[in-house]
């Protein structure tokens, strides 16, 4: 079902900018697009998709998906939201690992080979490379991801030192899009595994000095599915668009519980 | 639309790693096992024990021994780094040079002690 697509063609090559100086044409290059697709409706197999497409140097690889959708088969599925690495709703495996789409540059990947893009794995595939987050959510509430304190309520903000708020900095800036988690090999065989990000989540709270339920969120984290499940593969690391240590926190968490526990 | 099954996921050293410790620990864990029934047979008969230790020296089981050894280091000294990971508060930092320490570590006791078993073997075990 490969439809190439009929565009003006681009003569200038993606390596040679020069040409593009003085306001002239944009340059373009060719790429091949094969996506694993899914639609229980008519099959229960899933298949491989492949497209020729014309894509320029500033686009990514939601461009790419995005001209498909728009142009040449509407109903290719997934999800995507701000387009701009903010929101987490475009993790997806792209040649085999785990990236946000919109994060992905088309002429950072060798444009050579068939670019591939799969659903992430270890989640029930609802149609092409929509999965169904549910499991994913359910582990992240249930390290109770929010903020608990047992002193009054002050007439203020809670005051925090820069070295108590630098303890936990990095995991505040997940986003939830499930890149860890679904790279992680203990995750793809162990559904109940809570996984990185729901660890990385609960690990924001416990080394916060402002919260009282650190004790609590280690408990559920002893569990037989928590922490101890890590296997330090460091696939959620390498996978994390926030550039976050989720392998250091894990490990930080794996501490804390033993610490806690002697 | 040629490939109907999904792809292999890309994970680096620290995935790769694993999968060799799990391997090799498995390995290790298989080959204890009958290890530990042949040598049991000392106490059934030492005629028999001999015979079956003796099946030992052939060229394919030096092979082996070889490589059972190998898994073992390999298994030890990345066990030693998955401490440090575990342990050490920079580990997760250092954990792919750890790796490649383990494995100039496992060459340099691979070369010495392939070069020491195959020499016994060509020896005759004198004095074993
Ligand atoms: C030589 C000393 C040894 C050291 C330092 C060592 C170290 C370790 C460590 C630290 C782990 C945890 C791995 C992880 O957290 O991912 C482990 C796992 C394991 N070891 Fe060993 N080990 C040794 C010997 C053995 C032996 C003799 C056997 C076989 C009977 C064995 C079989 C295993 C198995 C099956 C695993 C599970 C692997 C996994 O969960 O992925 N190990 N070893
Ligand atoms: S830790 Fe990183 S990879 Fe995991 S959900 Fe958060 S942002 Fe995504
Ligand atoms: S679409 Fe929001 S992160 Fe990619």
């Amino acid at each position: 079902m490969s439809t190439p697509t009929k565009e003006a063609a681009e003569p200038a090559s993606k390596i040679d900018m020069k040409e593009s100086g003085g306001g002239g044409e944009v340059p373009s290059f060719e790429i091949t697009l094969q996506v694993r697709r899914y639609d229980p409706e008519f099959s229960d197999e899933a298949r491989w998709d492949e497209w020729k497409l014309t894509m320029y140097g500033t686009d990514r690889v939601l461009d790419a998906l995005h001209k498909v959708k728009w142009n040449i088969d509407g109903s290719l599925t997934f999800r995507r939201s701000c387009a701009h690495g903010v929101c987490g709703s475009d993790a997806m495996r792209i040649n085999g690992r785990n990236r946000l789409a919109c994060k992905v540059l088309l002429k950072d990947l060798d444009t050579s080979k068939p670019i591939m893009v799969e659903p992430i794995k270890g989640l029930p595939v609802e149609k092409d490379l929509i999965v169904d987050m549910e499991p994913f959510f359910q582990s992240y509430r249930e390290i109770m991801p929010f903020m608990v304190n047992n002193s009054p309520a002050p007439t203020a903000e809670r005051l925090q030192s820069p070295e108590d708020r630098e303890r936990f900095d990095d995991t505040t800036k997940c986003i939830l899009c499930a890149a860890c988690t679904s790279s992680c090999p203990v995750f793809w065989t162990d559904g109940q595994y809570f996984g990185p990000a729901a660890i990385v989540n609960a690990h924001r709270f416990i080394f916060d000095s402002r919260d009282d339920a650190g004790d609590m969120r280690l408990e559920v984290l002893n569990d037989k599915e928590g922490v101890w499940r890590c296997r330090t593969t460091f696939n959620c690391t390498d996978a994390c668009p926030r550039g976050i240590e989720v392998t250091k926190a894990i490990q930080e968490v794996k501490r804390a519980v033993l610490s806690r526990s002697m | 639309m040629t490939q109907t099954k999904g792809t292999l996921y890309k994970g680096r050293e620290g995935m790769w790693s694993w999968v060799g410790h799990r391997i090799t620990g498995v390995g290790i864990f298989f080959f204890l096992l009958v290890h530990v029934l042949d040598t049991s047979l000392v106490r059934v008969s030492p005629e028999a024990y001999d015979a079956v230790i003796g099946a030992y020296k052939n060229p394919i089981m030096i092979m082996g021994e070889i490589g059972l050894v190998g898994a073992i280091v390999f298994h030890a000294f990345n066990g030693l780094r998955i401490i440090l990971v575990d342990f050490w508060s920079k580990g997760t930092r250092y954990h792919k040079q750890m790796l490649w320490a383990v494995m100039g570590l496992w060459v340099i006791v691979m070369i010495g002690f392939t070069a020491r078993h195959v020499m016994l073997f060509l020896d005759g075990w004198g004095g074993f």
